[in-house]
């Protein structure tokens, strides 16, 4: 069996491809890799399509760093990497939907992204004309027997949350089948990165996913810097994690108490949910923007870190660590939140691994990976923390791993405090080079590993932003975990993981 | 638990200051929306939220509407689960394509008299996706809308003042 760098090594390298190489491959070597991926050897980072070509981003061991395989689509196809491999299977559909490039040989060849609603067919390759003819109904897939009924909820749901469908079949109050349909939320980010300056594109990007604006922003800069080689100043780099780390923390705190409501004990709720408030008060005391929105750009930071931040933050501190142990010790103690916890929606780790299942969802069924730590990028290669994994698989572990989280975070915003560099925090940039060049960056957002891969023009605008969120590897997963619980509990189940909607259908 | 509950009890609520003369703005909100809706519409009013395809950014911030600082329920709001429910919908996001004919349903759903907010940039004008061909861009191309409230997000703290603007505005239906 090739190693990753070996298979690499019979393509032809791309020149300029930063920081992570990318060759060039036949359909045979393309093929090669995704049978290899299919047996275990490799994690799946993200498949996507250029003008005529697909990527596939692979991971044989983290201490190597990733390796990317192009395949040029001659005729408009390319050989189905998800018959072997299904977790490729949705961003096979999402290339078809938006490309038009088929998958040879696709197990699931129905639409994933587009309802038959957009009045055009494959926006981003080759446009089909108008009028576009009717899409037929979607065809869910079956699952039949005697006392089997069906369950359809949403896109427009019960509570305030995103848009989505869920189809349950049902046994009496067991869930034999949960198909997902997404797409609800798709607003065309793709198109509309092409041709973007940066300035435009990082606003776009912290607009993929609400709860993830400092992670995406973060990521695509990372990318834009990679690309044109630019060094951002030591105190935006700080801050950067220090606004990071703040937003792990105000979705971990929300969540937690989120997850605790959906069995009905209101008290975690509203105690979780005042820790989530001080943080987002203590971010706009910080940095103007309760959620950080626009203020990570390519070249360094938006706003700067005054004494009033600094206090405020030292004051979230005290606040946290006194209150969260307290919190805690209810969540563990508390028998009737446990029965609800403990054994539900379990994500064996097998599957976890198979579909790389990044951020806590990954953690709580035994996958070992943290971006942070995995391909360390600063400030995380200087400062202390661990990343704890558990094996359960169930709602419970991964409330454990966003406590463990929490306590984490606020060490690393209390190292940052302490160290935070002096110094600018942004750098010009020096656009339009001249040529072509391309960057990828690996984040970890608060729900896991987000990846944007991005190539700019010779006058420095986005040909392509491809951004992958980690939803796209947990959404299906959640569909196995809920077998076999009862209906009632896939709120809880669906909590637990929280895959972002937007951030899936871009 | 109840060392939670004792802690708290003694400590007060959280919940900003009630009204008074030159309190916080939140405080004068919260005065103003109380009146407001008591006189306009009993001692309740329900919101059916509706998430056009937002990034999910407008729905952090109307769900911190719940937590004990703002506790919207105070004032006789509420989220309800159904748009048979409701008297109010809150609509954010650009309106995707997509999900068009979803909203178009529960504006139907919903009885009158009813009232359209849209929440968020996104939702006036299409915000960032205004000319994507899988928006609409903003909710009044799909349904008619009552009041914008501007922000991406809007915070808490302008949602509230948005709600209490709708009840300021003197509807002859």
């Amino acid at each position: 069996m090739p190693t990753l760098a070996e298979l690499m090594q019979r393509g032809r390298a791309v020149p300029g491809a930063r920081p992570w190489p990318r060759v060039q491959v036949d359909a045979e070597l393309w093929q090669t890799a995704g049978q290899l991926l299919a047996e275990g050897h490799w994690t799946l980072l993200g498949l996507w399509a250029d003008s005529g070509a697909v990527h596939m981003a692979l991971l044989a061991e983290p201490q190597a760093g990733p390796g990317i395989l192009s395949l040029d689509c001659a005729n408009g196809k390319f050989p189905s990497i998800g018959r072997l491999h299904p977790p490729t299977v949705r961003l096979e559909r999402t290339i078809q939907d938006l490309y038009g490039l088929e998958a040879e040989g696709a197990s699931d060849s129905r639409p994933w992204l587009d309802h038959g609603s957009w009045g055009v067919r494959h926006p981003l390759g080759e446009w089909t004309p108008s009028p576009v003819a009717p899409m037929p109904a979607y065809n869910f897939l079956e699952a039949e027997g005697e006392g089997l009924h069906r369950i359809a909820v949403g896109p427009v749901h019960a509570s305030v949350i995103e848009p989505g469908h869920f189809r349950f079949t049902v046994n009496g109050e067991a869930v034999v089948r949960l198909e997902e349909r997404l797409g609800y939320a798709h607003k065309g980010i793709d198109g509309l990165m092409r041709e973007a300056g940066l300035e435009q594109a990082v606003k776009l990007a912290g607009r993929t996913s609400g709860d993830s604006t400092v992670a995406y922003a973060l990521a695509f800069s990372r990318a834009a810097e990679t690309a044109l080689q630019i060094e951002v100043p030591a105190r935006a780099v700080w801050l950067r994690a220090l606004m990071a780390e703040m937003e792990r923390l105000a979705n971990h705190f929300g969540d937690i108490g989120a997850i605790c409501n959906d069995a009905s004990f209101v008290v975690m709720h509203a105690q979780c949910g005042t820790l989530r408030e001080r943080v987002l008060r203590a971010a706009e005391a910080c940095f103007g923007h309760r959620l950080m929105r626009d203020r990570i750009l390519p070249g360094g930071v938006a706003a700067d870190l005054g004494a009033d931040g600094i206090a405020a933050l030292r004051g979230l501190l005290q606040e946290a660590r006194r209150h969260f142990p307290t919190l805690i010790k209810l969540y563990d103690n508390t028998a009737s939140l446990q029965d609800r916890t403990v054994g539900t929606g379990r994500l064996t780790p097998e599957l976890a691994r198979q579909f790389g299942c990044g951020g806590y969802v990954g953690r709580a069924s035994g996958r070992d990976f943290d971006a942070r730590r995995a391909f360390p990028y600063a400030p995380y290669d200087q400062l202390q923390f661990d990343v704890r994994v558990a094996t359960e698989g169930d709602v419970n572990a991964r409330v454990w791993i966003r406590i463990w989280e929490v306590e984490q975070s606020l060490a690393l915003v209390e190292q940052i405090l302490d160290r935070l560099p002096a110094g600018p925090v942004r750098v010009g940039l020096n656009q339009g080079s001249g040529n072509a060049t391309e960057g990828m960056a690996i984040v970890e957002g608060f729900r896991g590993d987000i990846l944007v891969w991005l190539r700019l023009d010779a006058d420095g605008k986005v040909a392509r932003c491809h951004m992958r969120d980690p939803s796209w590897f947990q959404w299906p997963v959640l569909e196995a975990a809920i077998e076999g619980n009862i209906v009632a509990d896939f709120p809880l189940c669906n909590k637990s993981f929280n895959c972002s909607y937007s951030g899936q259908d871009l | 638990m109840h060392r939670i509950l004792f802690d708290n009890l003694a400590k007060g609520t959280l919940t900003e200051p009630p009204p008074a003369p030159d309190e916080s703005a939140l405080a004068e909100l919260a005065a103003a929306l109380e009146r407001n809706a008591r006189r306009k519409l009993g001692r309740s009013l329900s919101i059916r939220q509706v998430d056009a395809g937002s990034c999910n950014g407008c729905e952090l911030e109307i769900n911190a509407l719940g937590n004990p600082f703002y506790d919207l329920e105070r004032f006789g709001l509420r989220f309800v689960a159904s748009p048979r429910h409701a008297d109010v919908l809150l609509v954010t996001g650009p309106v995707t394509r997509n999900m068009q004919i979803a909203l178009e349903r529960t504006y139907r759903a919903t009885p009158d008299p009813k009232w359209v907010v849209a929440a968020g940039d996104c939702a006036l004008d299409g915000g960032m996706f205004a000319g994507s061909y899988a928006c609409l861009g903003g909710v009044s191309a799909a349904i008619p809308v009552d009041l914008h409230i501007r922000g991406c997000p809007p915070s808490p703290t302008q949602l509230l003042k948005g709600l209490l603007a709708l009840l300021q505005v003197d509807k002859a239906r």
